[in-house]
Protein backbone atom coordinates (compact mmCIF):
# COMPACT_ATOMS: atom_id res chain seq x y z
CA UNK A 1 0.00 0.00 0.00
CA UNK A 2 1.53 3.44 -0.82
CA UNK A 3 2.29 5.88 2.00
CA UNK A 4 -0.02 8.47 2.63
CA UNK A 5 1.01 12.16 2.09
CA UNK A 6 2.82 14.09 4.34
CA UNK A 7 0.46 15.73 7.17
CA UNK A 8 -0.06 19.53 6.34
CA UNK A 9 -1.13 22.50 8.52
CA UNK A 10 -4.17 22.73 6.54
CA UNK A 11 -4.71 18.55 7.41
CA UNK A 12 -4.98 19.99 11.13
CA UNK A 13 -6.74 22.69 11.17
CA UNK A 14 -9.59 21.11 9.27
CA UNK A 15 -8.92 17.44 12.28
CA UNK A 16 -9.16 20.36 15.02
CA UNK A 17 -12.55 21.55 13.37
CA UNK A 18 -13.84 17.66 12.95
CA UNK A 19 -12.86 17.54 16.58
CA UNK A 20 -14.27 20.53 17.70
CA UNK A 21 -11.03 21.73 19.45
CA UNK A 22 -9.88 25.54 18.82
CA UNK A 23 -5.83 25.97 18.46
CA UNK A 24 -3.58 28.94 18.20
CA UNK A 25 -1.46 29.76 15.42
CA UNK A 26 1.28 28.45 17.60
CA UNK A 27 -0.36 25.36 18.68
CA UNK A 28 -0.92 24.66 14.96
CA UNK A 29 2.54 25.27 13.68
CA UNK A 30 3.65 22.80 16.99
CA UNK A 31 0.95 19.97 16.54
CA UNK A 32 1.98 19.65 12.37
CA UNK A 33 5.29 19.11 13.36
CA UNK A 34 4.68 16.65 16.10
CA UNK A 35 2.16 14.58 14.24
CA UNK A 36 4.21 13.89 10.86
CA UNK A 37 6.48 12.49 13.37
CA UNK A 38 4.64 10.71 14.98
CA UNK A 39 2.47 9.60 11.43
CA UNK A 40 6.02 9.10 9.60
CA UNK A 41 6.70 6.66 12.32
CA UNK A 42 3.29 4.71 11.56
CA UNK A 43 4.70 4.33 7.72
CA UNK A 44 6.11 1.00 8.98
CA UNK A 45 2.59 -0.27 9.50
CA UNK A 46 0.70 1.96 6.88
CA UNK A 47 3.29 0.26 4.13
CA UNK A 48 2.56 -3.47 5.19
CA UNK A 49 0.50 -5.53 2.56
CA UNK A 50 -1.78 -7.19 4.79
CA UNK A 51 -5.03 -7.27 2.63
CA UNK A 52 -5.04 -10.90 3.38
CA UNK A 53 -4.99 -10.30 6.87
CA UNK A 54 -8.45 -10.13 8.82
CA UNK A 55 -8.60 -6.58 10.95
CA UNK A 56 -8.85 -7.59 14.86
CA UNK A 57 -10.50 -4.54 16.87
CA UNK A 58 -11.10 -6.39 19.94
CA UNK A 59 -8.58 -9.05 21.47
CA UNK A 60 -11.23 -11.24 23.38
CA UNK A 61 -14.04 -10.55 21.58
CA UNK A 62 -17.50 -11.67 23.16
CA UNK A 63 -20.89 -11.72 21.39
CA UNK A 64 -24.27 -11.30 22.52
CA UNK A 65 -23.75 -10.99 25.70
CA UNK A 66 -26.98 -11.08 28.07
CA UNK A 67 -28.41 -10.67 31.35
CA UNK A 68 -31.42 -11.49 33.45
CA UNK A 69 -34.31 -9.22 32.53
CA UNK A 70 -34.77 -7.59 36.13
CA UNK A 71 -35.34 -4.37 37.17
CA UNK A 72 -32.28 -2.96 39.13
CA UNK A 73 -32.21 0.75 40.41
CA UNK A 74 -30.84 3.06 38.12
CA UNK A 75 -28.79 6.48 39.11
CA UNK A 76 -30.54 9.26 41.14
CA UNK A 77 -32.16 11.66 38.44
CA UNK A 78 -31.11 14.56 40.96
CA UNK A 79 -27.58 13.54 41.62
CA UNK A 80 -26.94 12.89 37.63
CA UNK A 81 -28.18 16.38 37.06
CA UNK A 82 -26.48 18.32 40.24
CA UNK A 83 -23.08 17.42 38.21
CA UNK A 84 -24.55 19.60 35.02
CA UNK A 85 -23.03 22.57 34.25
CA UNK A 86 -26.44 24.03 33.23
CA UNK A 87 -30.18 22.71 33.88
CA UNK A 88 -33.60 24.04 33.37
CA UNK A 89 -36.63 21.75 34.13
CA UNK A 90 -34.84 18.60 35.44
CA UNK A 91 -33.01 18.60 31.70
CA UNK A 92 -29.15 19.54 30.72
CA UNK A 93 -29.88 23.34 29.17
CA UNK A 94 -27.34 24.52 26.26
CA UNK A 95 -27.11 27.65 24.16
CA UNK A 96 -28.66 27.73 21.09
CA UNK A 97 -28.44 25.48 18.46
CA UNK A 98 -26.61 27.00 15.65
CA UNK A 99 -28.86 28.46 12.48
CA UNK A 100 -32.04 28.36 14.92
CA UNK A 101 -33.85 31.57 16.05
CA UNK A 102 -33.53 32.67 19.31
CA UNK B 1 3.35 0.80 67.09
CA UNK B 2 5.05 -1.23 64.11
CA UNK B 3 3.00 -1.70 60.90
CA UNK B 4 3.00 -4.39 58.75
CA UNK B 5 4.10 -3.18 55.05
CA UNK B 6 2.65 -5.91 52.91
CA UNK B 7 -0.97 -5.77 52.36
CA UNK B 8 -1.22 -9.89 53.04
CA UNK B 9 0.68 -9.44 57.05
CA UNK B 10 -1.60 -6.21 57.78
CA UNK B 11 -5.00 -7.60 57.10
CA UNK B 12 -4.03 -10.73 58.82
CA UNK B 13 -2.97 -8.40 61.64
CA UNK B 14 -6.26 -6.87 61.51
CA UNK B 15 -8.57 -9.24 60.74
CA UNK B 16 -6.90 -11.63 64.05
CA UNK B 17 -7.50 -8.37 66.25
CA UNK B 18 -3.87 -7.82 66.58
CA UNK B 19 -3.65 -4.08 65.02
CA UNK B 20 -6.62 -1.65 64.47
CA UNK B 21 -7.00 -0.90 61.22
CA UNK B 22 -8.15 2.98 62.62
CA UNK B 23 -4.34 2.91 63.77
CA UNK B 24 -3.07 1.36 60.34
CA UNK B 25 -4.62 4.25 58.95
CA UNK B 26 -3.42 6.60 61.19
CA UNK B 27 0.73 5.59 60.18
CA UNK B 28 -0.03 5.72 56.79
CA UNK B 29 -1.75 9.07 56.91
CA UNK B 30 1.38 10.29 58.77
CA UNK B 31 3.64 9.14 55.86
CA UNK B 32 0.94 10.90 53.54
CA UNK B 33 1.15 14.16 55.60
CA UNK B 34 4.95 14.29 55.91
CA UNK B 35 6.03 13.10 52.14
CA UNK B 36 3.56 14.38 49.55
CA UNK B 37 3.84 17.76 50.18
CA UNK B 38 7.06 17.27 47.49
CA UNK B 39 6.10 13.65 45.65
CA UNK B 40 2.86 15.26 44.52
CA UNK B 41 0.77 11.47 44.45
CA UNK B 42 -1.86 12.51 45.47
CA UNK B 43 -4.53 15.03 43.54
CA UNK B 44 -7.25 14.10 46.64
CA UNK B 45 -6.60 12.40 50.41
CA UNK B 46 -10.05 11.35 51.23
CA UNK B 47 -9.26 11.17 55.26
CA UNK B 48 -12.70 11.46 56.69
CA UNK B 49 -14.21 8.81 54.50
CA UNK B 50 -10.74 6.58 55.55
CA UNK B 51 -11.65 7.28 58.81
CA UNK B 52 -14.98 5.98 58.39
CA UNK B 53 -14.25 3.24 56.63
CA UNK B 54 -11.45 1.88 59.02
CA UNK B 55 -13.66 2.37 61.70
CA UNK B 56 -16.35 -0.18 60.48
CA UNK B 57 -13.29 -2.68 60.25
CA UNK B 58 -12.65 -2.29 62.98
CA UNK B 59 -16.33 -2.93 64.30
CA UNK B 60 -16.96 -5.99 62.30
CA UNK B 61 -13.95 -7.12 63.91
CA UNK B 62 -14.84 -6.45 67.35
CA UNK B 63 -18.57 -8.01 66.46
CA UNK B 64 -16.60 -11.46 65.11
CA UNK B 65 -17.75 -11.07 61.65
CA UNK B 66 -15.50 -11.37 58.59
CA UNK B 67 -14.25 -8.03 57.69
CA UNK B 68 -12.98 -9.17 54.69
CA UNK B 69 -9.46 -10.35 52.70
CA UNK B 70 -8.19 -6.56 52.67
CA UNK B 71 -9.37 -5.87 56.25
CA UNK B 72 -8.00 -2.36 56.77
CA UNK B 73 -5.64 -2.66 54.38
CA UNK B 74 -5.31 1.28 52.73
CA UNK B 75 -5.72 1.68 49.08
CA UNK B 76 -4.68 4.26 46.79
CA UNK B 77 -6.77 4.83 43.64
CA UNK B 78 -5.89 6.48 40.00
CA UNK B 79 -8.14 9.36 39.68
CA UNK B 80 -9.85 7.68 36.55
CA UNK B 81 -11.79 5.49 39.20
CA UNK B 82 -15.34 7.25 39.61
CA UNK B 83 -15.75 7.31 43.40
CA UNK B 84 -19.49 8.48 44.44
CA UNK B 85 -19.74 12.18 45.36
CA UNK B 86 -15.95 12.26 45.38
CA UNK B 87 -13.80 14.00 42.91
CA UNK B 88 -12.77 12.56 39.93
CA UNK B 89 -10.38 13.91 37.68
CA UNK B 90 -8.59 12.12 35.55
CA UNK B 91 -5.98 15.51 36.14
CA UNK B 92 -7.75 17.25 33.67
CA UNK B 93 -9.39 20.70 33.64
CA UNK B 94 -12.83 19.70 32.08
CA UNK B 95 -13.49 16.97 34.73
CA UNK B 96 -11.92 19.42 37.76
CA UNK B 97 -14.53 19.07 40.32
CA UNK B 98 -17.19 16.49 39.51
CA UNK B 99 -18.44 14.21 41.40
CA UNK B 100 -19.26 11.06 39.76
CA UNK B 101 -23.06 9.73 40.72
CA UNK B 102 -22.15 5.80 41.06
CA UNK B 103 -18.50 3.81 42.65
CA UNK B 104 -16.44 2.05 39.79
CA UNK B 105 -17.07 -1.91 40.56
CA UNK B 106 -13.52 -2.16 41.37
CA UNK B 107 -13.82 0.47 44.44
CA UNK B 108 -17.06 -1.56 45.67
CA UNK B 109 -14.87 -5.08 45.53
CA UNK B 110 -12.16 -3.00 47.54
CA UNK B 111 -14.61 -1.83 49.92
CA UNK B 112 -16.43 -4.87 50.53
CA UNK B 113 -13.12 -6.75 51.30
CA UNK B 114 -12.23 -4.38 53.92
CA UNK B 115 -9.80 -1.90 52.77
CA UNK B 116 -9.73 1.60 53.02
CA UNK B 117 -9.64 4.10 50.03
CA UNK B 118 -7.05 6.59 51.29
CA UNK B 119 -7.14 8.99 47.65
CA UNK B 120 -7.34 9.82 44.50
CA UNK B 121 -3.69 9.51 42.63
CA UNK B 122 -2.04 12.08 40.14
CA UNK B 123 -1.95 10.89 36.73
CA UNK B 124 -1.08 11.67 32.71
CA UNK B 125 -4.17 13.57 31.75
CA UNK B 126 -6.99 10.91 30.88
CA UNK B 127 -3.78 8.23 31.27
CA UNK B 128 -2.20 9.57 28.29
CA UNK B 129 1.65 9.81 29.21
CA UNK B 130 4.41 7.92 30.51
CA UNK B 131 5.98 10.25 32.94
CA UNK B 132 2.57 11.68 35.04
CA UNK B 133 4.08 15.42 34.08
CA UNK B 134 0.75 15.74 31.64
CA UNK B 135 -1.36 16.72 34.74
CA UNK B 136 -3.40 19.58 35.99
CA UNK B 137 -2.53 19.15 38.58
CA UNK B 138 1.77 19.47 38.75
CA UNK B 139 3.63 16.51 38.07
CA UNK B 140 4.51 13.61 40.47
CA UNK B 141 8.07 13.29 41.65
CA UNK B 142 9.85 9.30 42.11
CA UNK B 143 10.23 8.55 45.18
CA UNK B 144 13.32 7.19 44.73
CA UNK B 145 14.98 10.63 43.05
CA UNK B 146 12.59 13.45 43.25
CA UNK B 147 14.53 15.22 39.89
CA UNK B 148 12.88 12.20 38.14
CA UNK B 149 9.40 11.12 36.76
CA UNK B 150 7.80 8.02 38.38
CA UNK B 151 6.85 6.84 34.93
CA UNK B 152 2.95 7.18 33.94
CA UNK B 153 0.53 7.04 33.46
CA UNK B 154 -0.47 5.32 36.66
CA UNK B 155 2.39 7.41 38.24
CA UNK B 156 0.76 8.46 40.92
CA UNK B 157 0.05 4.98 42.41
CA UNK B 158 3.26 3.58 41.67
CA UNK B 159 4.84 6.33 43.72
CA UNK B 160 2.09 5.93 46.84
CA UNK B 161 2.75 2.62 46.94
CA UNK B 162 6.82 3.20 46.52
CA UNK B 163 6.97 6.04 48.78
CA UNK B 164 4.56 4.09 51.64
CA UNK B 165 1.79 5.81 51.13
CA UNK B 166 0.02 3.09 50.78
CA UNK B 167 0.96 -1.25 50.95
CA UNK B 168 -1.32 -1.23 47.47
CA UNK B 169 -3.06 0.83 44.53
CA UNK B 170 -4.91 0.48 41.54
CA UNK B 171 -3.88 1.79 38.40
CA UNK B 172 -5.11 1.23 34.56
CA UNK B 173 -3.19 0.47 32.01
CA UNK B 174 -3.66 0.47 28.15
CA UNK B 175 0.24 0.40 26.61
CA UNK B 176 1.79 0.08 29.75
CA UNK B 177 0.59 3.00 31.97
CA UNK B 178 0.79 0.31 35.25
CA UNK B 179 3.94 -1.79 34.21
CA UNK B 180 6.08 0.86 33.18
CA UNK B 181 5.69 3.45 36.11
CA UNK B 182 6.22 0.40 38.52
CA UNK B 183 9.47 -0.48 37.05
CA UNK B 184 10.40 3.17 37.41
CA UNK B 185 9.15 3.46 41.05
CA UNK B 186 10.99 -0.03 42.45
CA UNK B 187 7.64 -2.02 43.16
CA UNK B 188 5.31 -5.04 41.51
CA UNK B 189 2.36 -3.36 38.54
CA UNK B 190 0.43 -6.23 37.37
CA UNK B 191 -2.00 -6.05 34.16
CA UNK B 192 -4.16 -8.83 34.31
CA UNK B 193 -5.98 -10.14 31.03
CA UNK B 194 -8.56 -8.11 28.96
CA UNK B 195 -11.89 -8.78 30.45
CA UNK B 196 -10.54 -10.44 33.94
CA UNK B 197 -11.56 -7.12 35.72
CA UNK B 198 -14.30 -4.62 35.31
CA UNK B 199 -13.86 -1.05 33.61
CA UNK B 200 -17.06 0.05 34.95
CA UNK B 201 -16.35 3.46 36.55
CA UNK B 202 -13.09 3.20 34.92
CA UNK B 203 -13.06 6.56 33.00
CA UNK B 204 -12.27 5.62 28.92
CA UNK B 205 -9.02 6.17 27.06
CA UNK B 206 -9.09 3.54 24.50
CA UNK B 207 -11.95 1.11 25.54
CA UNK B 208 -10.21 -2.31 23.87
CA UNK B 209 -7.08 -1.92 25.38
CA UNK B 210 -7.68 -0.35 28.72
CA UNK B 211 -7.12 -2.47 31.97
CA UNK B 212 -7.15 -2.23 35.69
CA UNK B 213 -4.48 -3.65 37.85
CA UNK B 214 -2.62 -3.35 41.14
CA UNK B 215 0.15 -1.81 42.30
CA UNK B 216 1.91 -4.23 45.14
CA UNK B 217 5.09 -4.34 47.02
CA UNK B 218 5.10 -7.96 46.50
CA UNK B 219 3.91 -10.31 43.69
CA UNK B 220 1.80 -12.11 46.95
CA UNK B 221 0.13 -8.72 47.29
CA UNK B 222 -0.64 -7.87 43.86
CA UNK B 223 -2.04 -11.57 43.70
CA UNK B 224 -4.24 -10.73 46.15
CA UNK B 225 -5.83 -7.86 45.22
CA UNK B 226 -6.19 -9.23 41.89
CA UNK B 227 -8.59 -11.81 43.33
CA UNK B 228 -10.28 -8.82 45.01
CA UNK B 229 -11.13 -6.96 42.10
CA UNK B 230 -11.29 -9.71 39.58
CA UNK B 231 -14.01 -12.04 38.26
CA UNK B 232 -17.34 -11.13 36.36
CA UNK B 233 -19.23 -7.99 36.35
CA UNK B 234 -23.12 -7.76 34.47
CA UNK B 235 -22.66 -3.94 34.60
CA UNK B 236 -19.11 -4.14 31.75
CA UNK B 237 -20.44 -6.30 28.80
CA UNK B 238 -16.73 -6.78 27.89
CA UNK B 239 -16.20 -8.54 31.10
CA UNK B 240 -15.32 -11.62 31.05
CA UNK B 241 -18.27 -14.25 32.24
CA UNK B 242 -15.97 -16.25 34.44
CA UNK B 243 -15.65 -16.57 38.18
CA UNK B 244 -13.32 -14.90 40.34
CA UNK B 245 -9.33 -15.24 39.92
CA UNK B 246 -7.61 -17.60 41.78
CA UNK B 247 -4.59 -16.92 42.28
CA UNK B 248 -2.64 -17.34 45.25
CA UNK B 249 -2.67 -20.91 45.82
CA UNK B 250 -0.19 -21.24 42.85
CA UNK B 251 2.36 -18.73 44.20
CA UNK B 252 4.88 -21.49 45.44
CA UNK B 253 4.73 -24.08 43.17
CA UNK B 254 7.73 -23.34 41.14
CA UNK B 255 8.62 -23.07 37.28
CA UNK B 256 10.31 -26.71 36.91
CA UNK B 257 10.11 -27.69 33.47
CA UNK B 258 8.52 -24.44 32.14
CA UNK B 259 10.03 -22.75 28.97
CA UNK B 260 10.89 -19.53 29.31
CA UNK B 261 11.30 -17.50 26.28
CA UNK B 262 13.59 -14.27 26.81
CA UNK B 263 12.10 -11.96 23.49
CA UNK B 264 14.87 -10.53 21.78
CA UNK B 265 13.20 -7.60 19.99
CA UNK B 266 12.61 -6.02 23.37
CA UNK B 267 16.43 -6.13 24.09
CA UNK B 268 17.02 -3.89 21.15
CA UNK B 269 17.63 -0.23 21.85
CA UNK B 270 17.28 -0.78 25.61
CA UNK B 271 19.74 0.78 28.09
CA UNK B 272 22.77 -2.12 28.52
CA UNK B 273 22.10 -1.75 32.53
CA UNK B 274 18.50 -2.62 31.71
CA UNK B 275 19.69 -5.56 29.63
CA UNK B 276 21.91 -7.06 32.28
CA UNK B 277 19.47 -7.22 34.59
CA UNK B 278 16.79 -9.02 32.01
CA UNK B 279 19.29 -11.50 31.37
CA UNK B 280 20.32 -11.70 35.45
CA UNK B 281 16.31 -12.95 35.56
CA UNK B 282 16.49 -15.08 33.11
CA UNK B 283 19.36 -16.75 34.43
CA UNK B 284 17.55 -17.15 37.91
CA UNK B 285 14.64 -18.95 35.94
CA UNK B 286 17.02 -21.43 34.86
CA UNK B 287 18.37 -21.37 38.18
CA UNK B 288 14.91 -22.55 39.17
CA UNK B 289 14.58 -25.04 36.53
CA UNK B 290 13.01 -23.62 34.06
CA UNK B 291 14.18 -24.15 30.40
CA UNK B 292 15.16 -20.62 29.26
CA UNK B 293 15.44 -20.01 25.60
CA UNK B 294 15.62 -17.05 23.19
CA UNK B 295 12.86 -16.24 21.18
CA UNK B 296 12.17 -13.68 18.42
CA UNK B 297 8.93 -12.10 18.13
CA UNK B 298 9.48 -9.14 14.91
CA UNK B 299 6.03 -8.51 14.27
CA UNK B 300 6.31 -6.59 18.07
CA UNK B 301 8.29 -4.18 16.59
CA UNK B 302 5.12 -3.24 14.99
CA UNK B 303 3.62 -2.34 17.91
CA UNK B 304 4.16 1.30 18.26
CA UNK B 305 2.63 2.53 15.53
CA UNK B 306 0.02 0.21 15.76
CA UNK B 307 -1.17 1.18 19.14
CA UNK B 308 -0.26 5.39 18.41
CA UNK B 309 -3.45 5.04 15.55
CA UNK B 310 -5.92 2.87 17.79
CA UNK B 311 -5.73 4.22 21.10
CA UNK B 312 -5.73 8.12 19.78
CA UNK B 313 -8.47 6.72 17.38
CA UNK B 314 -10.39 4.53 19.87
CA UNK B 315 -9.59 8.15 22.09
CA UNK B 316 -11.01 10.29 20.06
CA UNK B 317 -14.59 8.72 20.16
CA UNK B 318 -14.53 8.48 23.66
CA UNK B 319 -13.62 12.39 24.92
CA UNK B 320 -16.15 13.04 22.67
CA UNK B 321 -18.46 12.99 25.39
CA UNK B 322 -16.69 15.90 26.87
CA UNK B 323 -18.74 18.57 25.14
CA UNK B 324 -19.62 20.82 28.40
CA UNK B 325 -23.12 19.25 28.22
CA UNK B 326 -23.92 16.48 31.03
CA UNK B 327 -20.95 17.11 33.34
CA UNK B 328 -17.58 18.99 34.08
CA UNK B 329 -16.45 22.25 32.62
CA UNK B 330 -18.47 24.41 30.34
CA UNK B 331 -16.95 27.77 28.74
CA UNK B 332 -20.51 29.31 27.80
CA UNK B 333 -20.52 30.96 23.94
CA UNK B 334 -23.11 31.96 21.85
CA UNK B 335 -23.98 28.62 20.47
CA UNK B 336 -23.93 24.86 21.12
CA UNK B 337 -20.98 24.03 18.74
CA UNK B 338 -19.08 26.95 19.73
CA UNK B 339 -19.30 26.34 23.75
CA UNK B 340 -18.82 23.13 22.68
CA UNK B 341 -15.33 23.89 21.46
CA UNK B 342 -14.44 26.36 23.85
CA UNK B 343 -14.85 24.41 26.48
CA UNK B 344 -13.19 21.49 24.85
CA UNK B 345 -10.18 23.93 23.63
CA UNK B 346 -9.93 24.89 27.31
CA UNK B 347 -10.51 21.93 29.32
CA UNK B 348 -7.99 19.22 27.70
CA UNK B 349 -4.26 19.74 27.94
CA UNK B 350 -1.72 19.73 24.96
CA UNK B 351 -1.08 15.53 25.15
CA UNK B 352 -4.75 15.25 24.75
CA UNK B 353 -5.49 17.20 22.24
CA UNK B 354 -2.60 15.74 19.71
CA UNK B 355 -3.92 11.88 20.31
CA UNK B 356 -7.52 13.50 19.81
CA UNK B 357 -6.39 14.95 16.22
CA UNK B 358 -4.26 12.16 15.73
CA UNK B 359 -7.32 9.76 16.26
CA UNK B 360 -9.59 11.64 14.28
CA UNK B 361 -6.90 11.77 11.44
CA UNK B 362 -6.16 8.13 11.50
CA UNK B 363 -10.33 7.41 11.12
CA UNK B 364 -11.46 10.22 8.69
CA UNK B 365 -12.36 9.94 5.12
CA UNK B 366 -9.26 8.86 2.84
CA UNK B 367 -6.81 7.98 5.58
CA UNK B 368 -9.02 5.09 7.33
CA UNK B 369 -7.78 2.34 5.43
CA UNK B 370 -4.23 3.33 5.29
CA UNK B 371 -3.82 3.41 9.09
CA UNK B 372 -6.81 2.77 11.50
CA UNK B 373 -7.76 -0.58 9.12
CA UNK B 374 -3.95 -1.20 8.99
CA UNK B 375 -3.63 -1.14 12.42
CA UNK B 376 -6.25 -3.55 13.31
CA UNK B 377 -4.96 -6.36 10.86
CA UNK B 378 -1.45 -5.37 12.43
CA UNK B 379 -2.89 -6.55 15.60
CA UNK B 380 -3.99 -9.57 14.28
CA UNK B 381 -0.25 -10.38 13.34
CA UNK B 382 1.16 -9.57 16.82
CA UNK B 383 -1.92 -11.89 18.33
CA UNK B 384 -1.15 -14.53 16.04
CA UNK B 385 3.08 -14.03 16.87
CA UNK B 386 1.92 -14.35 20.37
CA UNK B 387 0.22 -17.89 19.57
CA UNK B 388 3.35 -19.18 17.89
CA UNK B 389 5.85 -17.92 20.64
CA UNK B 390 3.53 -19.61 23.17
CA UNK B 391 3.56 -22.93 21.54
CA UNK B 392 7.45 -23.12 22.70
CA UNK B 393 7.21 -21.20 25.44
CA UNK B 394 5.23 -20.94 28.97
CA UNK B 395 6.14 -17.25 29.73
CA UNK B 396 8.00 -14.18 27.83
CA UNK B 397 10.20 -12.09 29.58
CA UNK B 398 12.21 -9.03 28.67
CA UNK B 399 12.59 -5.57 30.53
CA UNK B 400 9.70 -3.28 30.94
CA UNK B 401 11.03 0.00 29.89
CA UNK B 402 14.33 0.74 27.92
CA UNK B 403 15.68 2.86 30.48
CA UNK B 404 15.49 3.75 34.51
CA UNK B 405 13.45 7.30 35.64
CA UNK B 406 14.26 9.68 33.50
CA UNK B 407 14.23 13.41 34.89
CA UNK B 408 11.38 15.53 34.19
CA UNK B 409 11.42 17.98 31.55
CA UNK B 410 13.48 15.44 29.95
CA UNK B 411 10.69 14.16 27.10
CA UNK B 412 8.14 16.20 27.81
CA UNK B 413 8.47 18.73 24.24
CA UNK B 414 9.22 15.86 21.99
CA UNK B 415 6.37 13.31 22.11
CA UNK B 416 7.63 10.12 19.50
CA UNK B 417 10.62 9.97 22.23
CA UNK B 418 7.83 9.90 25.32
CA UNK B 419 5.74 7.38 23.21
CA UNK B 420 9.28 5.44 22.90
CA UNK B 421 9.08 4.30 26.36
CA UNK B 422 5.99 2.22 26.01
CA UNK B 423 7.75 0.12 23.45
CA UNK B 424 8.00 -3.20 25.55
CA UNK B 425 4.63 -2.82 27.21
CA UNK B 426 2.39 -1.88 24.63
CA UNK B 427 1.93 -5.53 22.43
CA UNK B 428 0.43 -6.99 25.82
CA UNK B 429 -2.52 -4.56 25.31
CA UNK B 430 -2.99 -5.10 21.62
CA UNK B 431 -3.24 -8.91 21.94
CA UNK B 432 -5.51 -8.28 25.74
CA UNK B 433 -2.69 -10.72 27.37
CA UNK B 434 -1.63 -10.53 30.97
CA UNK B 435 1.95 -9.21 32.02
CA UNK B 436 3.77 -7.85 34.70
CA UNK B 437 6.49 -5.53 36.19
CA UNK B 438 8.90 -6.77 39.05
CA UNK B 439 11.56 -4.88 40.38
CA UNK B 440 14.78 -6.50 39.65
CA UNK B 441 17.82 -4.77 41.37
CA UNK B 442 18.84 -1.48 39.96
CA UNK B 443 20.81 0.16 37.06
CA UNK B 444 24.29 2.19 36.84
CA UNK B 445 22.56 5.60 38.01
CA UNK B 446 21.17 3.43 41.47
CA UNK B 447 17.90 3.56 40.13
CA UNK B 448 15.26 0.89 40.37
CA UNK B 449 14.74 -1.52 37.16
CA UNK B 450 11.67 -3.94 36.18
CA UNK B 451 11.63 -6.85 34.13
CA UNK B 452 8.60 -7.82 32.29
CA UNK B 453 6.71 -11.54 31.93
CA UNK B 454 3.91 -11.93 29.74
CA UNK B 455 1.42 -15.09 29.33
CA UNK B 456 -1.17 -15.67 26.69
CA UNK B 457 -4.94 -14.70 27.81
CA UNK B 458 -6.08 -15.86 31.15
CA UNK B 459 -2.59 -17.64 32.33
CA UNK B 460 -2.50 -15.10 35.12
CA UNK B 461 -1.37 -18.70 37.15
CA UNK B 462 1.58 -18.90 35.25
CA UNK B 463 2.62 -15.58 35.08
CA UNK B 464 2.50 -14.73 38.64
CA UNK B 465 4.54 -18.30 39.51
CA UNK B 466 7.18 -16.60 37.46
CA UNK B 467 6.87 -13.61 38.88
CA UNK B 468 7.05 -15.06 42.47
CA UNK B 469 10.36 -16.89 41.35
CA UNK B 470 12.30 -13.92 39.92
CA UNK B 471 10.62 -11.99 42.80
CA UNK B 472 12.65 -14.40 45.42
CA UNK B 473 16.07 -13.91 43.32
CA UNK B 474 15.63 -10.19 43.39
CA UNK B 475 15.33 -10.73 46.97
CA UNK B 476 18.78 -12.68 47.76
CA UNK B 477 20.70 -10.47 44.75
CA UNK B 478 19.98 -7.47 47.09
CA UNK B 479 21.00 -9.38 50.18
CA UNK B 480 24.16 -10.21 47.84
CA UNK B 481 24.42 -6.38 46.82
CA UNK B 482 23.74 -5.35 49.80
Amino acid sequence: MASAPRLTRDDVAHVAALARLHLTEEELDLFTGQLAEVLDHAADVAQLDLADVPPTAHAMAVTNVLRPDTVTPTLDRDEVLAAAPSVEDHRFRVPRILGEAP
Amino acid sequence: MTVPRSAFDLAAAVRSGETGALDVLGTYLAAIDAGDGEINAFNLVTREAAREAAIAVDHKVAAGEDPGLLAGVPVALKDNMCTRGVPTTCSSRILDGWRPPYDATVVTRLREAGAVVVGKTNMDEFAMGSSTENSAFGPTRNPNDTSRVPGGSSGGSAAAVAAGFAPVALGSDTGGSIRQPAALCGVVGMKPTYGTVSRYGLVAFASSLDQIGPFATTVADAALVFEVIGGHDPADSTCLDRPAPRVLSVLDEGIQGMTVGVLTEFLDGVDADVVARTRQAADACAAAGARVEEISVPEVRLGLSAYYLIAPAEASSNLARYDGVRFGLRVDAEDTTAMNTATRSAGFGAEVKRRIMLGTYALSAGYKDAYYDQALRVRTKIIDAFDRAYRRCDVLLGPTAPSTAFSIGAKSSDPMSMYLSDVCTIPSNLAGHPAISIPFGTGDDGLPIGVQLLAPALAENTLLRAAAVIEAAANSMEGREG
